[in-house]
């Protein structure tokens, strides 16, 4: 049994775990604000938003799109669709919002923009303009050109920088930014029983995001294995080694105040990953076995030189090197009924420069043409280590095996590093698809690796040098 | 991630849309909405897996063993004619033996829920027999496969003129398709009535044409089908005519089965088995003077019409009709071939052909501009349309803004200054280049094919002083429910909530046009001022009558009747129910056809437009020549609007043409394979603008203009002419390119993707 609260009401169902949500909320319980816009998290007008229970007893709210999320995950949240933000007889603030500024053209994406909107509005603490309009970057909109939508966040994120007394939650009651029952959801929530997640020979599915894209219909007929139930999560750092669990997701990595201090730059890296919706769901190894040859968190995690834990299903664990994890075309090292518990690999440290890098047709929230990070190791003004990836080049996220063995030792100059990218072409072997041609391709691949060097070391290096 | 500025508020408070309440709460009902009747079946559409071929064998019997589906349907199972095309009838609704291309529908599974449909439909095994496949214009050009004859027109000699020109250039163009990308996709919902009568509630731009065809497949007269449009979840042109088989397929499998079916096609089908906007292939010929005036122009325009007609020759004509876009040029020499294809069959897309005409020219501009070493602007500028020009098919512009509106964007933006910024940025950034190009466009309203340009307003006013207004205009999203509630309340002085608009029904207001060429307000709107004035009329003459007085001018306004600013003794409800106690009629249908309008097919001249809008854009982009990412910094935009009769909504169609403009020539990018397998079929795989690729600065000025007569309330149509301002945007990256690499060649091949930038910035 799936136990969760859906906007106001309990909620014990016996369909399948493997369901979507979307589905289960449209077509059982006939709340039909929430829109079918393409069934594969790329629209978010399907968005809800999901409510966990957190140790401090507040609920922590994250949005999310439920077409591509199994029934199953919402077992003991609270999930809040469109019509669990609605007020009686009047508008709630980020509906008003809306209104005020004619961000509403035909109206089947409006839902989505509310839910994501109301779900800054119940996280955000301090907001910001730039946090307000990310909060609705996953809602994509074919009428307005988006203008109009801005200004209603324009509007709402004034309002919510307005002082409130109280308590937060009471604050956004009273101002009418969320219905009164929201008080009532922390002690809701409390009293559903942690069921025990199904486990076996199902598909094991973590956030969904890739399989659900895929193969819906599959899974809503097929049990599913829920890792979100299995508890594999958790970011842990001792010696400087950072070990990440199987089923953190991309946000709570982007969130984590360590990873912030490694990464300067990790909250830019992590908006070119995907949208908030898909960042709250998808989960960083979730990103490895799908083995997209583009898949950005395998080649960000190539370049940290990852270690991967594997378990088996008797709970047996070995070790592997990320970059020996991948075979061929969708072929890695795990056997039948092993999966990664868990991956590692040392923070970066001052001497140490990280990069991403992503290019894609739409600038955000798109799949890349080619990818590409780099970890570089500097000595006395040369280069003692260099880890570097490629993605969108290969049948394969591709670490640069011989490219950094070429630099090791090198310095940083355009003659070495044009040099370098002599040997990187001719490891990689890109071919002609809809995310480019091969010569594109190539050519992207030289852009990025150079680029690389031009974010770090620009007085060593120079774009017309370099290309010239 | 840098903060987007905000865009400038120029708009005055305006009635806000009035939609907008039910969506912000989720409660617009949309066709997958609907609460389902009793028995209601579900449907899934089996596709075509070739482009072009014959079916040699198909297998239904595992689908048909499947436990929950009732019958699959094909050709056989038509009562009528197998027969959906509107224009010419080349097209069937389900093929029976040829497949012309992939994704064409076969049949349908009928099933107790969509999930069984789709089961059931992946079990069906058909096998093949291919034949060559076409993709591209030219080639079906060079096979001399059209799908109807080609279309010229001509103004002057432009022989002659050419050899006076002191500048001739020639080239190549080419514009891909778009994909409409409405985020509700296409659905219908239809429901036995008694008697064989059957109620289709459809996502349709055109319930006529839903109606008409229905009948005509289902083999019934047209008066029993009665179609309801509640709203679009945005149509853009692609369920002008598309909407239609879709709902003829659910009101055939209604006729048989005799139970509701509601057939909502998924996205991957949807991307698969509509056409888009045409992809042209077209060549230019300019001529210009010594003063840069543009003498003689030619363009052969090769439409990629896919597999079918559908609405292609008058998107052909369209193209002609603004090949010249805001410019006057003498001597004009525009054809276009209508090219068949193994796509599916390409269809009405905001703009209609005229975006594609317009790209050429600014093309050829651009090149000339290039080429003899002057900003592009200054050509533009120089060619400017003047009152009392002629367009090549013999209208006589008038009223025009095209000076205007540029005039006033060069003054307001400051022209000059940006020219200044731009130049000294380049100068110091080696990595990071600003490109900047002008836009100017000139759009005729009217449908171009002069008969469909009428509307009728059903107005009713009932006992309790309540207002009920049915016309044919179908709500996508531009506002004209909005509009329609404003004239009515306006007329009648009446609050909003006193008037009520009823969905499109075909039974309410019959034989319409489609909600289309930026015409629906202005059509149905003067339908609808006639209506409320003839009832009006009447409750004025039960006033005299009532009253002993003359009160055949008395106005309505604030519920009150007055006269000369005077309360009379009755208020509306008073006056209503007095004239139902007189037995006057207070429920009228007003007919209104456009006048003035015509044109000649045979001679291709005539005037088949109310009038133009015009507009000016200035666009400054930013391109980074490391990654080839370029950045949009400002859109800046007099427009045209005329009187505006609800700013914020038409602000809101400025905006949201010029996002899908920016789209068509940015990132949208159609891809199929050489074997007509559509490539991009996703949303990830066919990008469409979100909300960090629209411009840093979008700033839009309404031109101080008088408006137009038969622009309803002076206020002008808005929904196309924007889109055309993103045109712009493609000359504006080029210029950036050309910044970083003075060995490019310019190409005329939009998008330009970022693949496309960055080959040309490292083009040797």
């Amino acid at each position: 049994m799936i136990t969760f609260l859906l906007n106001n009401e309990l909620i014990e169902t016996e369909q399948k775990a493997g369901m979507t949500l979307l589905d289960f909320v449209r077509y059982n319980r006939r709340k039909k604000g929430s829109k079918i816009g393409c069934r594969e998290g790329d629209c978010g007008a399907c968005t809800v938003l999901v409510g966990t229970l957190q140790q401090d007893g507040q609920v922590s709210y994250r949005s999310i799109t439920s077409c591509i999320s199994p029934l199953g995950n919402a077992n003991g949240k609270h999930i809040v669709t469109i019509e669990g933000t609605n007020l009686d007889g009047k508008l709630s603030r980020a509906q008003q919002a809306m209104y005020d500024n004619y961000a509403t053209q035909c109206g089947f994406c409006t839902p989505g923009f509310v839910v994501s909107l109301t779900g800054y509005c119940l996280r955000e603490t301090i907001p910001t303009k730039e946090g307000i309009l990310d909060a609705i970057s996953g809602n994509i909109c074919r009428c307005t050109g988006y203008k109009s939508i801005e200004r209603a966040a324009e509007q709402l994120y004034q309002e919510l920088l307005l002082p409130s007394s109280n308590g937060r939650q009471s604050h956004l009651i009273a101002k009418g930014f969320i219905p009164e029952y929201f008080a009532t959801i922390p002690e809701r929530l409390a009293k559903i029983k942690d069921n025990d997640a199904p486990r076996g020979k199902e598909t094991p599915v973590a956030g969904g995001t890739d399989l659900y894209v895929r193969h819906a219909d599959r899974l809503t007929e097929e049990a599913v294995s829920l890792f979100q139930a299995q508890h594999l999560g958790g970011i842990t750092i001792k010696n400087g080694l950072c070990t990440i669990g199987a089923g953190v997701t991309a946000t709570e990595f982007m969130e984590h105040p360590d990873m912030n201090l490694a990464f300067p730059n990790l909250r830019q890296h992590l908006l070119l990953l995907s949208s908030e919706p898909i960042r709250n769901m998808a989960s960083l190894a979730g990103n490895f076995v799908n083995a997209s040859p583009i898949g950005d968190m395998s080649i960000f995690f190539l370049a940290l030189d990852a270690q991967l834990q594997i378990e088996n299903k008797e709970g047996k664990q070995r070790v592997l090197p990320f970059r020996s994890f991948y075979k061929t075309y969708k072929v890695y090292d795990l056997q039948e009924g092993e999966f990664i518990r868990s991956f590692s690999f040392k923070l970066p440290t001052a001497a140490q420069h990280f990069n991403f890098e992503k290019v894609c047709k739409r600038q955000h929230l798109d799949i890349a043409s080619v990818n590409s990070a780099a970890l570089i190791t500097l000595e006395d003004d040369r280069i003692a280590d260099i880890h570097c990836a490629l993605g969108g080049v290969a049948a394969i996220p591709l670490y640069l095996e011989k490219t950094c063995q070429f630099l090791k030792g090198s310095d940083i100059s355009p003659k070495s590093i044009a040099a370098a990218n002599d040997v990187l072409q001719s490891e990689i072997s890109p071919i002609s698809d809809v995310r480019g041609s091969a010569d594109y391709k190539r050519l992207l691949a030289r852009q990025l690796f150079f680029a690389h060097f031009l974010q770090h070391f620009p007085n060593q290096v120079s774009l017309s040098a370099l290309t010239s | 991630m840098e903060t987007k500025s905000k865009t400038q508020k120029k708009q005055r408070p305006t009635l806000p849309n009035i939609d907008s309440f039910t969506h912000v709460r989720g409660q617009s009902l949309f066709v997958d909405d609907m609460t389902l009747q009793e028995g209601t079946l579900h449907a899934a559409i089996i596709g075509s897996t070739i482009a072009h071929g014959y079916i040699t064998q198909i297998d239904y019997a595992e689908a048909e063993k499947l436990a929950g589906v009732i019958k699959i349907f094909t050709a056989n199972d038509i009562r009528g004619e197998n027969q959906i095309g509107g224009i010419i009838p080349d097209e069937p609704l389900f093929a029976e033996k040829d497949i012309h291309f992939w994704g064409q529908p076969i049949g349908m599974i009928i099933a107790e829920s969509d999930f069984i449909a789709r089961k059931a439909r992946s079990l069906v095994k058909i096998q093949y027999e291919e034949l060559p496949v076409i993709t591209t214009a030219k080639e079906a050009k060079d096979k001399g496969q059209f799908v109807a004859g080609s279309r010229t027109f001509q103004l002057g000699d432009c022989e002659q003129a050419f050899k006076n020109c002191e500048y001739i250039f020639e080239g190549e163009t080419f514009s891909n398709g778009q994909e409409h990308l409405y985020l509700e996709t296409q659905g219908a919902y239809a429901v036995p009535m008694e008697n064989g009568n059957i109620k289709i509630t459809s996502s349709t731009q055109g319930p006529t044409a839903v109606q008409r065809t229905a009948a005509r497949v289902l083999g019934i007269p047209m008066h029993k089908i009665e179609v309801e449009v509640i709203r679009l979840g945005g149509g853009f042109g692609g369920k002008e005519d598309q909407a239609t088989p879709w709902a003829v397929m659910a009101a055939l499998a209604t006729q048989v089965l005799n139970q509701p079916v509601k057939l909502v096609l998924n996205r991957h089908d949807d991307l698969h088995m509509t056409g888009k906007r045409h992809p042209y292939e077209s060549s230019f010929k300019i001529g210009l003077n010594k003063e840069l005036k543009i003498m003689a122009y030619q363009a052969e325009f090769l439409q990629n019409a896919g597999a079918a007609a559908d609405l292609s020759p008058a998107i052909a004509e369209r193209t002609l009709f603004h090949s010249t876009n805001a410019y006057f040029v003498p001597n004009v020499q525009t054809s276009v071939y209508q090219c068949k294809t193994n796509l599916p069959p390409n269809t009405a897309f905001r703009g209609f052909g005229g975006p594609q005409g317009m790209y050429v020219i600014e093309s050829a501009i651009a090149l000339a501009a290039r080429e003899i070493g002057v900003p592009a602007h200054r050509i533009q500028e120089i060619n400017l349309l003047q009152e009392g020009d002629e367009f090549s098919y013999g209208q006589i512009a008038k009223q025009v803004e095209a000076q205007n509106s540029w005039q006033k964007a060069k003054q307001s933006y400051q022209l000059q200054k940006l020219e200044e910024e731009v130049a000294a940025f380049n100068k110091q950034n080696d990595q990071l280049k600003k490109g900047l190009a002008l836009m100017p466009i000139a759009f005729g309203i009217s449908f171009t094919n002069t008969r469909m340009n009428h509307a009728r307003a059903l107005v009713h006013i009932y006992e309790d002083g309540s207002v009920g207004i049915s016309t044919a205009a179908v709500e996508m999203g531009q506002g004209v429910n909005t509009k329609m509630l404003q004239i009515a309340s306006e007329q009648f002085g009446l609050p909003l909530h006193k008037v009520k608009l009823e969905p499109t029904n075909t039974t309410r207001v019959a034989n319409t046009s489609p909600s289309a060429a930026s015409a629906t307000a202005d059509l149905n709107g003067k339908a609808l001022q006639r209506a409320c004035k003839v009832l009006k009329a009447r409750l004025c003459l039960a006033a005299s009558q009532h009253l002993n007085i003359d009160a055949s001018d008395a106005e309505f306004h604030n519920e009150q009747v007055l006269i000369k600013d005077k309360p009379l003794s009755l208020d509306w409800y008073q006056l209503v129910t007095e004239a139902l106690n007189q037995r006057i009629c207070l429920s009228e249908n007003s007919h209104y056809a456009t006048p003035e309008i015509h044109f000649d097919k045979g001679e291709e001249k005539g005037h088949p437009f109310a009038y133009h809008v015009y507009g000016t854009a200035i666009i400054t982009c930013t391109l980074d020549c490391i990654r080839g990412r370029y950045n949009i910094d400002a859109v800046q935009i007099v427009h045209d609007y005329g009187q505006s009769m609800n700013e914020g909504i038409d602000l809101g169609q400025v905006e949201g043409g010029l996002a899908q403009g920016i789209g068509w020539m940015t990132m949208e990018e159609i891809a199929y394979g050489a074997d007509g397998r559509l490539h991009s079929n996703a949303l990830s795989t066919y990008k469409v603008p979100d909300l960090f690729s629209t411009p840093d600065i979008l700033d839009t000025i309404a031109l101080d203009s008088l408006g137009h007569e038969m622009a309803i309330k002076k206020s002008k149509a808005v929904g196309e002419p924007p889109l055309m301002y993103g045109i712009g945007v493609y000359f504006a990256i080029q210029n950036a390119i050309s910044a970083f690499n003075p060995k490019y060649t310019p190409q005329f091949n939009s998008p330009m993707t970022p693949e496309k930038a960055l080959m040309s910035l490292y083009e040797k």
